[in-house]
């Protein structure tokens, strides 16, 4: 052991005048942090990961627990977390695996990006009296519409309409699998997005006979390892998404580990009890737009042409192309996920080096679609990253039809970010399998929360846009005047297309 | 309603044919036969209807019975690629040869191919509970053949041919079920990572034994000469081929 131990990250001290012995904390902690001795709680802080269960769950707030300040001599370029990613790899020779959103400290371009409000001769719009129009349909848009007089003095329709999705606001939950997140998970935020008349997505994990209920408010999701899919998983859906990327981790595959394999979970991924399940890299039936092709319009076949198809990539280098042969494939929709992404488990260095942030991408995209005409051709839903309802309306303003949100789905039912979602131990029962800890989350209240967290965002979203004197979401999105650039470069500025601060 | 249908598939794009076949499902059809057959996709897709023979004469294109569950169809000519793709139930029987992907993560049923197979064949077919997915080729594959393949069965003949696989990547990073070829000793296979060859015994002959008796009944091959041949068997080397490959922060 030539290395030896690193110091501790967290601290976890426990006020023993206020303890009462209660042992809620022993109970609480699914990674062993605290044991009794005695008269005595007695911390190892070694294992905590800052998941927060035991700060919540003591009843008289007799735990403390504290980032320890970095005790390695300090030095700018070799950070405590450079130098602990080298020791880990020194003594394993291994890929470093982390969870949730990239870490590293990346400026970022929606918090230098300010909305626009009206003041005098432009009044605002107050949304208490006025209608404010937030409803958004996601699909395919036909580029006129025919309508003719009929006998009986009626108008009817000519054109026919693709089928689109009908969101009461533009914020949906994107896809986390069953496997990834726990089965009561799933269930809440499905509960809550039938509630608030939104969608969320399946995630690679087949769709659970407890969630049918709320199938026609799901988003399957037809990735690489095909897991859970077949024909009657296609036709529950009220979209179909194909993955081909995702921010945290572009351009790699996906990898359940066999422990996560539950009866459960085997039997809606439809894969044996414990074993991996793998999804590579590519889909070994696309190699090609024109493969791509093929795979949109065979899922449209085998749906009978009744369902929407979304394709989600990463946000990468030359994502606007991607999505200009993503738009011509016959795809309704293209998701596009940013480097801010979260995850259950990705490689680090992928999480923190690869891809680009999604406000790019959403204005490069929507600018290269409107440039060839075809914008109107598929909806741009973006994720990765969005935390609040101002990133929701600057991510619309620069072009986005609706967002993904899923880390700060989470965090609404409890999540505290800590990071350690690959090892399936989640104390808030979120991001686990294991029965005892799934059951600690009570998918009826977490429900009310997400449900909650998503009508406080439209409420502000639908302020926002009053202030700024817009009153139909249709009117915000891609409207970049109602942004300015604030400590951006001229060359960011440039392919957001966004204007100056004062300009 | 007829028990047999034909239909005049010259001109006729995929969709208005893929009604039909639907629609000849519902009502009780029990063979539909497919005329002038040139290229049109997705036949058979998403079909879900046990008892029903369809046939095709011609060329189908990509994706031939993709996510099918039940029926049992025989074209008498090549298929483009991916036909069998995460087909669910049921039979396909090609009289000819077929491109990449063909019975690519399929699901369950069976898939027989009379010649070759391109790149790609059988990759990643999976199994679960009842249903076991079986790809039997009587020619030559190309490489990446049952690639992350996690169940099933994949036998490849080489019927006429030097070696069965003609190409690399046998296998890589298969985590369940098995490939069987024929005249190939195990250390002309080209195996990839994590997977391990091994000779064929009496009891492997035995599991193989009834799709290799379906092969000879459907393309009039010599079963007697067929089971006598030896075989390799590609396995997995580990269930768990990524469970060293990572470590935490």
């Amino acid at each position: 052991m030539s290395i030896g131990s690193v110091p501790v990250k967290f601290k976890v001290t426990i006020d023993n005048d206020r303890c009462m012995l209660c042992e809620r904390c022993i109970e609480n902690c699914s990674y062993g942090v605290f044991r009794r001795e005695g008269q005595k709680i007695v911390p190892d802080s070694r294992k905590c990961t800052a998941c927060h269960r035991c700060v919540a769950m003591c009843p008289r707030d007799a735990i403390d627990l504290e980032e320890k300040p970095n005790d390695y001599r300090s030095h700018p370029l070799w950070t405590r977390e450079a130098r602990e990613a080298i020791y880990n790899q020194a003594k394993s020779g291994k890929i470093i695996l982390s969870g949730m959103g990239n870490a590293l400290d990346y400026p970022i371009i929606f918090d230098r990006l300010v909305l626009d409000a009206c003041q005098v001769t432009n009044p605002s719009i107050d949304p208490l009296r006025e209608p404010m129009e937030l409803r958004t349909y996601i699909g395919k848009k036909p580029e006129r519409i025919n309508i003719k007089k009929n006998n009986s003095g009626d108008y009817d329709l000519n054109t026919e309409i693709a089928p689109n999705l009908k969101l009461e606001t533009p914020v949906m939950i994107g896809h986390m699998s069953y496997g990834a997140i726990s089965l009561n998970a799933q269930k809440a935020l499905a509960k809550a997005v039938s509630s608030v008349g939104t969608f969320m997505g399946t995630g690679e994990g087949g769709l659970h006979k407890d969630l049918y209920p709320y199938q026609s408010n799901m988003i399957v999701q037809v990735a690489s390892g095909r897991f859970g899919v077949d024909i009657n998983y296609l036709e529950r859906g009220a979209a179909i998404e194909i993955k081909i990327g995702q921010g945290a981790k572009p351009g790699i595959g996906g990898h359940l580990p066999g422990e996560k394999v539950a009866e459960d979970v085997s039997k809606t991924r439809m894969i044996p009890l414990h074993s991996d399940a793998i999804s590579p890299a590519p889909h070994h039936d696309i190699y090609s737009i024109e493969d791509l092709v093929q795979l949109v319009r065979s899922l449209k076949e085998a749906t009978e042409w009744k369902k929407p198809v979304f394709v989600k990539i990463a946000a990468v280098h030359n994502v606007a192309a991607i999505a200009a042969g993503i738009a011509r494939s016959s795809a309704d929709a293209v998701v596009i996920d940013g480097f801010k992404g979260g995850t259950g488990a990705a490689p680090r260095v992928f999480r923190d080096h690869v891809g680009m942030p999604v406000e790019v991408a959403i204005a490069t995209v929507d600018k290269i679609l409107r440039e060839q005409g075809i914008r109107n051709e598929v909806s741009v839903i973006a994720s990765g990253g969005i935390r609040d309802s101002a990133d929701v309306t600057k991510a619309v303003a620069l072009g986005a039809d609706a967002v993904y949100i899923g880390t700060a789905a989470l965090i609404a039912m409890g999540c505290r970010v800590c990071g350690s979602c690959y090892r399936g131990l989640c104390p808030w029962g979120i991001a686990t399998q294991r029965p005892e800890l799934v059951s600690r989350l009570n998918p009826d209240e977490a429900a009310v929360n997400v449900a909650n967290l998503i009508n406080g965002w439209t409420l502000e979203l639908a302020e926002l846009m009053g202030a700024a004197g817009i009153n139909s979401i249709e009117s915000l999105r891609g409207n970049r005047d109602r942004l300015r650039g604030y400590m951006l470069d001229e060359g960011i500025l440039d392919v957001l297309d966004v204007k100056m601060i004062g300009a | 309603m007829a028990e047999e249908l034909v239909i005049d598939a010259d001109g006729i794009h995929y969709t208005p044919l893929n009604k039909m076949i639907r629609g000849a499902a519902a009502s009780g059809v029990k063979k539909v036969i497919l005329k002038n057959v040139c290229g049109q996709r997705f036949i058979a897709n998403g079909l879900k209807c046990d008892g029903i023979e369809i046939e095709i004469q011609g060329v189908p294109g990509g994706d031939l019975s993709m996510f099918m569950n039940g029926p049992e169809i025989t074209v008498y000519g090549n298929a483009d690629h991916a036909p069998g793709n995460t087909m669910d139930g049921g039979r396909l029987i090609i009289h000819g040869s077929t491109g990449d992907a063909v019975a690519h993560s399929m699901r369950g049923g069976e898939v027989y191919v009379r010649d070759d197979v391109g790149y790609r064949a059988g990759i990643h077919m999976k199994a679960y509970m009842e249903k076991k997915p079986v790809l039997v080729v009587g020619g030559q594959s190309r490489s990446f053949l049952g690639e992350y393949m996690a169940g099933g069965i994949l036998v490849v003949l080489g019927l006429d041919k030097d070696c069965p696989v003609d190409g690399r990547g046998v296998g890589s990073g298969i985590h369940g079920g098995a490939i069987y070829l024929r005249n190939v000793s195990p250390e002309d296979v080209d195996a990839g990572i994590g997977a391990k060859v091994i000779v064929a015994d009496e009891e492997d002959m035995e599991v193989i034994k009834p799709y290799i008796l379906n092969f000879c009944r459907y393309f009039d091959a010599d079963p007697e000469e067929l089971m006598n041949s030896p075989f390799v068997k590609i396995i997995p080397s580990s269930a768990r081929p990524f469970a060293n490959k990572y470590c935490w922060e």
